[in-house]
């Protein structure tokens, strides 16, 4: 099969093997198939686009129609080792609440989202006055499911306020590479954020 | 059947049947000492006999799910949207098995059979069946076909939990369980409906205790009132207001004052009522209603639906659809949630459809879309 995009590549990697996973937001389900194909993992995908599901179910993996915005009731508490949610948080109406749900239903969890503080984004504001499009920001602001974007200084004041202890953080430049500079600040040159997260 | 077969239909089907000398023994305590099946089936069983598929019925259908069974049959059977070529249950692919169930009215030994022991129709007498009764007799029609394994079990409605019985009870013998537009158990509204259609039936004064072939008679206004009902219930609220709003036979005219049929729905409902009447006998349709009714995999453990299917091995694809208000998302629902707490293999789609409990067997473009998908992935798995 082919490769994994890059960031869900580090994902991936943070899975271990035969771990039971909850994947939020699992689009075509390809992340979920190789966790289940390369690691053995089991669990469940949860999309909300037809589209995705259709694309999740051909690729083989276990996917339930489901609605963010409407929490995790169907999965008991420690239901999971890893609660996996990639490019989603923006997307949902309550980041934080979903946050704590994650952290109630698995053991860790892995979370990615498109840093808003990203040089090239500050640029469109601060000097187009435009809001932001990159590639991992390619929506316009009137059709965008992107309704709240946060910085990677923002999403870990959250984890501080949400007693959520961060394992660790990983952040790629825009063409899902580590950037060069991007240890030295992450929150100017990190396009995306990856985070293992766990509770405090 | 049409002069100019649509491309994807199975076209010219003849149904079979098979007799089984082996007494059953039913649920209800009662014995039945032989029985027939009536069935058909489309495409062509493979080699080692792993692309078949069982097709479950609900309460008013029969083995004729696709294609023609007559020269002169005006409509494809009542799974023709999901049944032929380039299909859901792709016939190039899968050989697609569907039996009228026991008890019925259309070929399968039940209330219209003679008993053989009166030389009369059973009438009455035919004992009560359950879905459990049905998954054993069709097992037997899998032995007799030479298939040890099917690939899935599919059906909505009633089908679907033919399907979801046979994941419980015959784990070894099914690879997928298609449980769609289903639920768990009636609720006491569903069953509700059902009584009124049984008091519909039962107190029509040709019943006759439901001896009524011994006379002659027929309940036919009996059993056309249980059909309105559940017609309606079958559809929902937005479909009706979208076919015939209150349009009336007469637009222009005024009022009639009279109980005649002026509204486009009472001659919809009661020419489906008629035609029904014409199709289908009334003690099937009150023994099925009963069989929905009784159906409950859980009671025997205690109401827990994830005791119930920690045998099931077989991975479930589980459907339904925004406007069914009979067995609505959140039933369906509950099945999902019985197989996510014990860590079965499940994925399930709520399709946004207007038709009610019907779009089951309608060819909405994503419920064919994500079915397919599924059952790509089944026809992979078997090779087919």
């Amino acid at each position: 099969m082919s490769p994994l995009r890059g960031d869900l590549e580090i994902v991936a990697n943070w899975v271990e093997e035969g771990q039971r996973v909850l994947d939020l937001g699992c689009g075509d389900g390809l992340l979920l198939r190789h966790l289940f194909e390369q690691r053995r993992a089991t669990g469940y995908g949860l999309e909300i686009d037809p589209e995705g599901i259709s694309q999740s179910i051909a690729n083989g993996i276990n996917v339930i129609e489901s609605d963010l915005d409407k929490g995790l009731s169907d999965f008991e508490d420690d239901a999971f080792d890893q609660v996996i949610m990639t490019q989603t948080l923006q997307a949902v109406q309550r980041p934080d609440q979903l946050l704590s749900e994650m952290m109630r239903v698995g053991r860790t969890g892995i979370v990615t989202f498109p840093n808003f503080a990203f040089y090239r984004l500050r640029w469109h504001i601060a000097v187009r006055g435009r809001m932001p499009m990159s590639e991992a920001l390619s929506y316009a602001w009137y059709e965008t499911p992107n309704i709240h974007f946060c910085t990677i200084r923002d999403f870990e004041a959250l984890c501080a306020e949400l007693g959520i202890h961060i394992i660790e953080r990983r952040v790629l430049s825009h063409d899902l590479k580590r950037p060069l500079i991007g240890g030295f600040m992450p929150n100017l040159f990190g396009e995306i954020a990856l985070y293992r997260i766990c509770r405090a | 059947m049409p002069v100019n077969l649509p491309a994807q239909s199975v076209g010219r089907v003849s149904p079979q049947s098979v007799h089984f000398d082996e007494p059953l023994m039913l649920e209800c305590g009662q014995q039945l000492p032989a029985y027939t099946l009536a069935y058909e089936t489309y495409g062509v069983l493979n080699a080692d006999a792993s692309n078949a598929i069982l097709v479950c019925h609900a309460l008013s259908g029969n083995h004729h799910a696709a294609g023609y069974d007559r020269d002169d049959a005006r409509k494809p059977g009542w799974w023709e949207a999901c049944i032929g070529p380039g299909k859901p249950l792709d016939t190039n692919r899968f050989f697609v098995v569907c039996s009228n169930n026991l008890g019925g009215c259309h070929g399968s030994t039940g209330p219209t059979s003679e008993d053989p022991k009166t030389g009369q129709a059973y009438g009455a007498d035919f004992p009560l069946v359950t879905v459990g009764d049905w998954v054993r007799t069709q097992a037997r029609l899998a032995d007799h076909l030479g298939i040890t394994r099917w690939a899935a079990v599919a059906g909505g409605s009633l089908g679907g939990m033919q399907a979801l019985q046979w994941a419980i009870d015959l784990p070894e013998r099914i690879g997928h369980a298609i449980v769609i537009a289903a639920a768990p158990r009636l609720s006491a509204q569903n069953i509700a409906f059902n009584e009124v259609a049984r008091q519909a039936i039962r107190s029509d004064p040709d019943f006759h205790e439901g001896r009524y072939a011994l006379t002659g008679d027929r309940p036919r206004t009996g059993l056309m009132l249980a059909r309105m009902l559940g017609h309606i219930t079958y559809l929902s609220e937005a479909a009706m207001g979208e076919k015939f709003g209150r349009e009336r036979r007469n637009e222009r005219g005024a009022f009639g004052f009279h109980y005649g049929v002026e509204f486009e729905v009472e001659s919809y409902l009661r020419h489906q009522g008629e035609s029904f009447v014409d199709r289908f006998d009334a003690n099937t349709y009150l023994l099925m209603t009963k069989a929905l009714d009784y159906f409950d995999p859980a009671a025997a453990y205690d109401g827990d639906l994830s005791k119930a299917l920690e045998r099931a091995t077989a991975p479930f694809f589980v459907a339904s659809f925004t406007s069914d208000w009979r067995f609505p998302p959140a039933a369906s629902h509950e099945i999902v949630r019985a197989l996510l707490d014990i860590n079965k293999r499940v994925s399930y789609a709520e399709i946004e459809a207007d038709h009610g409990h019907d779009a089951f067997l309608m060819p909405v473009p994503r419920y064919q879309e994500v079915f397919g998908a599924y059952m790509d992935r089944v026809a992979e798995e078997v090779g087919a």
